[in-house]
């Protein structure tokens, strides 16, 4: 019952991001409009780009996963499903899990796969545009798990878009320094293995610890 | 009106107190559902009967006291109805049907006898934004057909239900009850057929408290 309720609801989730519209292409268009500015606001110098361009890739991906958070928990608990879901006798965490992994998978990983694209865009080197997709990815669910623990804490706050981003930027230095330095190693040829696996060691802090944080935090949102 | 039937959960509510806010809304409630047996909340708004079936759920917890449900072998013994219906917008009736089947761990067949039971199946195809009110409560009726659980909690199950609806929940709780479930709802206006009246605005914060609990009528 456990596993077919929180496999329900992940099925559910990805059906509503890709149905609704707005979802998933919000984060997708911010994250690309902001590095394809960037060569226009810092000058399309090469060597410049190339300095500052993992650098901005990697801050405009975390802020895009900020994005699409205050919607999360939000509507599930002004319409009445989340009274449901908590009274349904599946544990809350499971039902967080599968609802931050939904949207992991259909936002988080969009904006992993754009990101190589963004990264020549930013002059990076072609030849590391496989690793720019594999440190977004990881980094990404750093940034979906942990922004989630902010969504819960605000799901009863009409616009707590702000309060989620005070909430979740401290928990997203890690995989921020970790990340960014991984995309330095890579386009500079350099060792891109070590933080990559600080950034895998932050997301998997992230998943572990987010059901829990989030469910309890939306018990008292409830209750 | 007891029977023993499939089911076999007691619900007993042990020196129960509710705050909301700073307000004591109840004190020193206590009483007992036996198996088969259908108790209304009734009160004036406010009075705490939409708190008393949260504390139930486990959505709420208690000031005070206690609520125990006791039963055989299933973990899982409630369903909850608040008064939010939980539809979304963006999904059509049958959509969330099956959902809400898939969840329980039912085959998409009994999604749509639920959708027939509450005469929603002209409306299969219509996303939530489309239905009315009472149709939208209809379509929360249905998550208590597709899993099988001994207690029922409902919040004015009846709320903006023609007729014809209140005709086909009543019928529900009747068939449940006889079946040995227990329903526990908060209503307003006429009855339900046999029920037991647990009256909160008799209970009240310092209210009487007797040895018995709540003051039961009828």
């Amino acid at each position: 019952m456990i596993l077919s309720g929180a496999g329900a609801v992940f099925v559910r989730e990805l059906k509503q991001a890709w149905s609704g519209g707005g979802g998933v292409s919000l984060p997708l268009g911010f994250f690309a409009g902001a590095c394809s500015l960037t060569p226009l606001s810092l000058g399309p110098e090469a060597d410049l780009l190339r300095a500052a361009g993992p650098g901005v890739l990697w801050i405009a991906l975390a802020l895009s996963s900020l994005l699409p958070m205050e919607r999360l928990f939000q509507a599930d608990l002004e319409d009445g499903t989340l009274d449901a879901y908590a009274g349904s006798g599946v544990s809350l965490e499971w039902i967080v899990a599968a609802k931050t992994a939904a949207h992991w998978v259909s936002t988080g990983l969009p904006l992993a796969l754009i990101a190589p694209v963004l990264w020549i865009m930013l002059q990076g080197p072609v030849s590391s545009m496989f690793q720019v997709a594999i440190v977004s990815s990881i980094g990404s669910a750093a940034f979906f798990f942990f922004g989630a623990i902010g969504a819960a804490l605000t799901a009863g706050v009409r616009r707590g878009g702000l309060l989620i981003t005070l909430v979740a930027l401290p928990l997203y230095c890690p995989a921020m320094i970790f990340g960014s330095a991984a995309l330095y190693g890579a386009a500079s040829g350099g060792d891109w293995t070590s933080p990559l696996m600080l950034t895998s060691a932050a997301a998997l802090f992230a998943i572990a610890c987010s059901p829990f944080a989030s469910a309890s935090a939306l018990r008292a949102a409830i209750d | 009106m007891t029977n023993a039937g499939r089911f076999g959960a007691v619900i007993t509510i042990d020196a129960l107190a509710a705050q909301r806010g700073v307000r004591m809304l109840f004190e020193g409630l206590s009483f007992r559902v036996e198996p088969g047996e259908v108790a209304e909340l009734r009160g004036p708004n406010g009075s705490g009967k939409t708190t008393l079936l949260r504390i139930m759920a486990g959505l709420t917890r208690p000031y005070a006291g206690s609520v125990s449900i006791e039963m055989d072998d299933q973990d899982a013994p409630r369903h909850y109805l608040g008064h939010a219906d939980g539809v979304k917008p963006n999904e059509t009736a049958l959509e969330q049907v099956c959902f809400w089947a898939r969840f329980f761990g039912q085959p998409e067949g009994a999604a749509h006898r639920a959708l027939e039971r509450m005469g929603l199946k002209s409306r299969a195809r219509v996303p939530g934004r489309g239905l009315s009110a009472g149709q939208r409560r209809r379509l929360a009726l249905t998550r208590l057909l597709l899993d099988d659980r001994p207690v029922w909690l409902l919040d004015e199950p009846v709320s903006a239900l023609d007729v014809e609806g209140r005709v086909c929940v009543e019928a529900l709780i009747a068939e449940h009850a006889s079946a040995g479930g227990i329903v526990v709802a908060a209503m307003h206006g006429p009855s339900l057929a046999g029920a037991r009246i647990v009256d909160l605005s008799a209970i009240g914060p310092g209210g009487p408290v007797s040895p018995s609990g709540a003051r039961t009528l009828g």
